[in-house]
């Protein structure tokens, strides 16, 4: 096999065939990280197109070689974050990369979080990809400094500078044992040409000071003392506070509003008429009626004491229990090709005419999941001057700008964002909708605006993962395995919110556990079938590998237990012995390999086959229960070019309780930065997956959601959790691949099928807890 | 008007009695420390403590405060000095953040009245404090070692 070779030019090309709108989203989800790399050291990108001018501390030091980065006379080195910290230690991790390549001493580091600005590159914290994308920057923009405080230091010492190397926050000419602390050189360096990006040595991995080594996250004091700043504890002089009555559906209309009681109620200023939206939907406000307050509580009286009339439009009609079927009907006919290896056709005619014994097919099913991040969308605006400054909790303020700027008619960089910390994100706050209310709410009342969603309102005015059905179909041969395999999947697309009726999913869903299921089989064919949305879809953590790898995983499991093998035999033998996958020769074009090119990335299964086999030893695989009530279910996946395998261990007891004393999450993600941090997001992505899986639904019923807050949308509590997830990274020295993401998909499926080991109980639809284990 | 103490000073309140505790520490004592989750009890991130004990400020009316002690985590421990916020720290429990501060004066209440809590009070202590990021694990060691004495 050959590498599947992919250039980021061919991903622009398959990005300029969409239309505007939807390149626009693409243009946020594909890496921009390539052609930022050549522009950021230039001292004209402060002029970079809609760049605001707002200077950071980093762009006020003395000596300031990059946008990142910046130090002071005083030694002090402050370092800018461009991307949001919403849980994943981003906000201590990158700047880490950079003080180990300038070797500062990290107690004087100041991070500084960066506003929406194009200067910085792509900012949309999504897609796992902060490290993958900034890493190189980020090493660049220390590795500058240091060359400049190594030269100035050279120059005042009149020796080579190739004879001076840098120890803790300082630069060491040892022949002579001459010192001096980069504060005292700060003023010479900046006299000096920033070096071009291909001149500077950086450090080999075995001087890393801070990569690879466990750091407590920078905000952690302020966390647990009050003290941190999040979207909703953004505050301005004069604000007022906002609660906005939305369309209970997707595009109705208001027909008439009352507002004489919500006048009346103490501490209601006033109530304004917000504009529906035009098709497609986008990220603009939905529109509806706010009630503006003096506090946020009056806000939510004055909202309740709203007498509306809506004209619901069309998607009243949405029943997520009719739509159930429809997607598990339409799975059942052909889609379009997505993949194509072998004659899957000719192989099952074959079988059927030799009597189709050797056939195994089953549908899967996943309802529509919420974000639900504990901090619920929220915003504070102020337009002034024709200009707008914001404070949210924002994963891509550079979309806020955007979505603002398109709102009031003015340019995006009269739009200042600033990011404050993510109370969860998850995707849900790459759309900045309540950005852009907060915005139009402050125009109309010529006060700053505090926007506060309530949990109804999150839950009921989500971007959500899309409801899909999948289904596979195997023949087998006489150790059972696929001699034929035929994978469908079915889901409103992500595409709908951005091109109003599109009906099919983007390379970008389907190369997330369908054209790229790893199995070495001689005929394999993914086709994707079309589905209507009927909400606003949007991308949630892992996105379509949740319920294309909880399908494929599952599948693979009962094609195991149809052969009579072991379930981690089984996988491994599929997976073949190894090597570089190129989907490209099964005719997937536009294989997007989650946005980076498949030489630096390519899709190893031998690092698929590793994790599973770590996993497996990991978690006493071979040793595992084989009694009733109690089983294991052991999965891998690649994903955000990572490769995880999690084994979880079930206990369902006589009255089909689900226990789940332990998950194991085995993570190849190549080099890590903070594996701490790469702990936490593993163990949280268990927690998350096994929530999802057991509980997890969003169902619709005349066109509005059924649930309303946690007690009808039930996220995992402690009592649900796995009492104990082990996380074991691999270690490697591959470059960068995502973490926050990847440790979820392979949860769902291992979970099932651990049940499946307790309880011949086969669950093909979500959320486990409809199906009776007992 | 309604008298009571707020972290060690007397404040009274003469607006709507109606108002959730809650909001009057955030909007009005600018104490933004206690977290709005979910508005109806469910996910513990407004926790705070009212005469010592865990309650949810979503629901409680401040009317309902004459004369009680209110403590919120500003007034826990002075920065974070409480032995509850000190394992929280070492265990490097927060993720996002946004909810772990009603994790731990839920877990500072239940070692106030359990110091030695096995596992299982553990979890039915902190079973109403709902964490997205998915920090049980975690939560659950922090406060083992708090009650421990280790951090």
């Amino acid at each position: 096999m050959s590498p599947a070779g992919r250039a980021p030019g061919d991903v622009a090309a398959a990005i300029e065939t969409a239309n505007v709108s939807r390149r626009r989203f693409l243009g946020g989800v594909f890496s921009a990280g390539a052609f930022v790399v050549a522009a950021r050291f230039l001292p004209d990108s402060l002029l970079a197109d809609g760049a605001t001018g707002f200077r950071t501390a980093a762009d006020d030091a003395a000596l300031h070689p990059s946008v990142y980065l910046g130090i002071d006379r005083d030694g002090t080195v402050h370092i800018v974050t461009h991307r949001s910290e919403m849980g994943t230690g981003i906000r201590t991790s990158l700047p880490m990369v950079a003080a180990d390549e300038l070797d500062a001493d990290w107690t004087r580091v100041k991070i500084v979080q960066g506003i929406g600005d194009a200067r910085y590159g792509d900012q949309n914290t999504d897609g796992s990809k902060s490290i993958r994308d900034f890493f190189d920057a980020f090493r660049q923009a220390g590795a500058s400094a240091r060359a400049m405080l190594i030269q100035a230091a050279a120059a005042q010492w009149q020796v080579p500078a190739a004879e001076c190397e840098t120890g803790l926050h300082e630069v060491v000419h040892k022949a002579s044992g001459r010192r001096a602390p980069y504060g005292s050189l700060v003023a010479a360096a900046a006299a000096l040409p920033v070096p071009a990006a291909g001149t500077l040595t950086l450090k080999p991995r075995s001087a890393w000071r801070y990569i690879g080594k466990d750091r407590a996250l920078y905000d952690l004091a302020a966390i647990v003392d009050g003290t941190a700043v999040f979207g909703m504890d953004a505050r301005v002089d004069g604000m007022v506070y906002a609660s906005i009555e939305r369309p209970p559906v997707l595009g109705a209309t208001l027909k008439s509003v009352d507002d004489k009681a919500a006048l009346a109620v103490r501490g209601v200023r006033q109530v304004v008429t917000l504009d529906p939206w035009k098709p497609p939907v986008e990220f603009q406000p939905l529109g509806g009626v706010a009630v503006i307050a003096d506090s946020t509580w009056a806000a939510m009286q004055g909202r309740k004491a709203l007498k509306i009339e809506w004209d619901l439009g069309p998607h009243a009609a949405y029943d997520s229990a009719r739509y159930k079927d429809t997607l598990l009907a339409a799975v059942k006919q052909p889609g379009k090709v997505a993949r194509s290896r072998g004659d899957v056709d000719a192989v099952f005619a074959q079988s059927a005419a030799n009597g189709g014994g050797n056939v195994i097919e089953a549908s899967y099913y996943v309802p529509h999941h919420a974000h639900a991040t504990m901090e619920p969308p929220v915003a504070v605006a102020e337009f002034r001057d024709g200009a707008v400054t914001a404070w949210a909790p924002v994963q891509n303020p550079q979309a806020a700008q955007e979505t603002v700027a398109k709102a009031l008619g003015i340019e995006k960089s009269k739009v200042i964002c600033h990011v404050t910390l993510l109370g969860g994100g998850f995707g849900r706050k790459s759309k900045p909708d309540f950005v852009a209310e907060a915005a139009v709410l402050s125009k109309k009342v010529g006060k700053p605006v505090k926007v506060v969603w309530t949990r109804e309102d999150d839950l009921q005015f989500d971007y959500y993962h899309a409801v899909a059905a999948v289904y596979h179909k195997a023949t087998v041969d006489q150790r059972g395995r696929p001699t034929a395999w035929l994978a469908r999947s079915s889901f409103p697309p992500i595409a709908s919110t951005f091109t109003a009726g599109e009906r099919y999913g983007m390379e970008i869903e389907l190369g997330m556990g369908l054209t790229d299921l790893p199995f070495d089989v001689p005929a394999y064919r993914a086709e994707n079938c079309p589905a209507d949305a009927h909400v606003r879809i949007g991308w949630f953590r892992s996105v379509a590998n949740i319920y294309q790898v909880f399908a494929a995983s599952s599948f693979v499991d009962e094609l195991a237990h149809a052969a009579g093998r072991d379930p981690l035999e089984y996988q491994l033998d599929l997976l073949g012995p190894g090597g570089v996958l190129d989907f490209k020769a099964d005719g997937v074009a536009n294989y997007w390999n989650y946005g980076v090119p498949a030489d630096k990335y390519p899709f190893d299964t031998r690092r698929l086959r590793r994790v599973l086999e770590v996993a497996a030893e990991r978690s006493g695989w071979s040793r595992r229960p084989r009694t009733r009530g109690r089983g294991m279910g052991i999965v891998a996946a690649r994903s955000f070019t990572s490769y995880i395998a999690s084994v979880v261990e079930v206990e369902v007891d006589g009255e089909g309780r689900v226990r789940i004393p332990r998950v194991t999450q085995v993570i190849d993600a190549g080099t890590v930065i903070n594996p701490d941090r790469v702990r936490s997001q593993l163990e949280g992505a268990a927690v998350m997956g096994i929530g999802l899986a057991m509980t997890g639904e969003i169902s619709a019923a005349g066109g509005r959601i059924i649930q309303t807050n946690f007690h009808t949308f039930q996220v995992p509590r402690i009592t649900d959790a796995p009492h104990q997830v082990d996380v074991h990274i691999v270690e490697s020295d591959a470059p960068p691949g995502g973490v926050g993401e990847p440790g979820l998909p392979p949860v769902v499926p291992a979970l099932a099928n651990a049940i499946f080991a307790a309880t011949g109980t086969r669950v093909r639809e979500l959320p486990i807890s409809k199906t009776k284990l007992a | 008007m309604v008298t009571f103490t707020l972290n060690g000073s007397r404040r009274t309140f003469d607006g709507d009695p109606d108002m959730p505790l809650l909001w009057y520490l955030r909007d009005d004592a600018g104490l933004t420390g206690t977290k709005f989750g979910c508005g109806g009890g469910f996910c513990g991130a407004c926790t705070v403590h009212v005469d010592g004990q865990a309650v949810r400020s979503c629901q409680m009316a401040v009317s309902a405060l004459a004369g009680r002690t209110v403590v919120t985590i500003e007034g826990l421990g002075g920065g974070q000095s409480h032995p509850v916020q000190r394992a929280w720290i070492a265990a490097n429990v927060a993720q996002c953040g946004y909810c772990q501060t009603g994790q731990i004066m839920q877990a500072a209440a239940l070692l106030a009245a359990k110091p030695h809590p096995t596992d299982a009070q553990i979890d039915e202590a902190m079973a109403g404090n709902i964490c997205r990021c998915g920090t049980y694990q975690r939560i659950r060691a922090a406060i083992k070692s708090a009650a421990e004495g280790r951090a």
